[in-house]
């Protein structure tokens, strides 16, 4: 049977893991190779790497690093963050990257899309989505690595998911904004709805605090992986013992 | 012992090169076929789609020189699937697209229906009889791979492993000198570690 994946995300900034509650105030966690060396050995059965200041500035993610990340973990790992171009996620993919991420330059040009999954593949090809509800409706934001430029976008989330899945991407990883770093459990209610209209595989991310989360987002939303960044950075929980609990729980997992 | 690596530009090959890195081998990365002329085994790997792949294998002169080689060669995830006679990944054209035929079998697009969405991503188990081939030594029966598909071959004549994704999957295949994973050993833990050594030693 298909195991649940556990996707532990390293936001990046300046070469460095850096974690911030609600997008704001980053604080440092650690190198980027050893936090991955250090969550392929626990167990992580994905990696997500996010340039959270590539899509403000404009620049793109610098390769080296992927390389170095490449060498040393035998687990899948996706690249995000700053994409805008075929040339700019081949650099990724050859370097070692098994997918690449795109959110911003997505929305702001969804053809991206599509020239992306006929050249890799759709399984490449993965769409970030944040998420928020304003005035009943789900939409989007853009930008969100910089409070100061944040954006809402004109487009709702759900159709949005319907769009870039038609346009070829193989995953969506749809961050609900309301949750991201509270601890408070994922958002249920828009994941079960992302769900009902996403054909690919749908990872949750935003708002895992504690272990009961991630069985509560697997069972009521049936996603197919949940992404989490402060809990294991910050030791809150280890994935050893997540991986037991949600066994326990009967829900299937690699051990 | 000196390995080739069949470099066809797909984005994988990083990776494969690594893994075997971390097994202590270096492998020669081989564009063409005289560049693998000193080579005891090969690799093909491959991710992507079947028409440009194979088009870039009889680009290179590998389509035929695999036809006519009798070295031990393990393809993995495409590259396994290229090994096949046919495959209904058409890019659109709506015909098949004809693939090195090594092997007997034809590969189809997957069907998932209930067991979930399509591509089949993710880590999944494996599931074999006990020392059917030597790539399955030290692995277990339900140990997890990480595979990403969306195209595979029936469980057929060469079938050594399978998973189970609304359709039973091969996951290994074996026909004589040739093998192949449908999963990327590379990305698949310690497992995928042993399956690649395993191929490196066997």
């Amino acid at each position: 049977m298909l195991a649940r994946r556990i996707i532990p995300c390293l936001d990046v900034r300046d070469g460095k893991v850096v974690k911030g509650v609600r997008f704001k105030d980053h604080e440092i966690v650690g190198d980027i190779v050893e936090l991955a060396r250090l969550y392929a050995g626990q167990g992580a059965d994905e990696l997500v790497f996010y340039d959270i200041s590539a899509s403000p500035e404009g620049r793109e993610v610098e390769p080296a690093w992927v390389g170095r990340v490449a060498q040393v973990i035998d687990i899948p790992f996706c690249v995000a963050g700053g994409i805008r171009s075929v040339a700019a996620a081949r650099a990724r993919l050859h370097a070692g990257a098994d997918k690449i991420s795109i959110n911003t330059p997505a929305l702001e040009n969804p053809s991206l899309i599509n020239a992306l999954a006929d050249e890799f593949g759709s399984q490449c090809v993965v769409v970030g989505m944040d998420s928020r509800k304003i005035g009943g409706i789900w939409r989007l934001h853009q930008y969100t690595g910089d409070p100061d430029r944040t954006l809402t976008s004109e487009r709702d989330t759900l159709s949005w998911i319907k769009e870039v899945t038609e346009r070829g991407a193989g995953e969506i990883v749809l961050n609900c904004m309301d949750q991201d770093g509270v601890r408070q459990g994922y958002d249920i209610e828009q994941l079960m709805a992302a769900r009902e209209v996403c054909p690919v595989p749908l990872i949750a991310s935003g708002g895992a605090g504690a272990m009961e989360h991630f069985a509560d987002v697997f069972k009521k939303a049936n996603v197919d992986g949940a992404l989490a960044a402060s809990v294991f950075h910050k030791g809150v929980i280890a994935i050893p013992d997540l991986k037991n609990y949600l066994a326990q729980s009967g829900i299937e997992v690699r051990p | 012992m000196t390995l080739a690596l069949i470099d066809t530009s797909t984005a994988n090959i990083a990776s494969v090169r690594y893994a075997l890195n971390r097994l202590g081998v270096e492998p020669v990365l081989a564009a063409t076929p005289g560049e693998a002329a000193g080579a005891k085994k090969l690799i093909l790997p491959g991710v992507g789609a079947a028409g440009p792949a194979m088009r870039a294998l009889e680009r290179s002169g590998w389509a035929d020189a695999l036809r006519n080689d009798t070295r031990p060669l393990l393809g993995v995830c495409l590259g396994m699937q290229l090994l096949f006679g046919e495959s209904d990944e058409d890019s659109g054209t709506g015909n098949p697209v004809s693939l090195l035929g090594l092997i007997p079998g034809r590969v189809e697009r997957l069907a998932p229906s209930d067991a979930g969405p399509w591509p089949h991503m993710g880590w999944n188990t494996l599931s074999f009889s006990p020392g059917s081939d030597p790539l399955l030594t030290g692995i277990e029966e339900g140990d997890h791979v990480y595979f990403v598909h969306g195209f595979y071959v029936p469980e057929g004549a060469s079938t050594l492993a399978t998973t189970s994704y609304g359709a039973r999957i091969s996951a290994m295949v074996r026909h004589g000198h040739i093998a192949g994973c449908q999963f990327h050993p590379e990305r698949s833990g310690a497992v995928g570690a042993r399956i690649l050594s395993n191929f490196i030693k066997g």
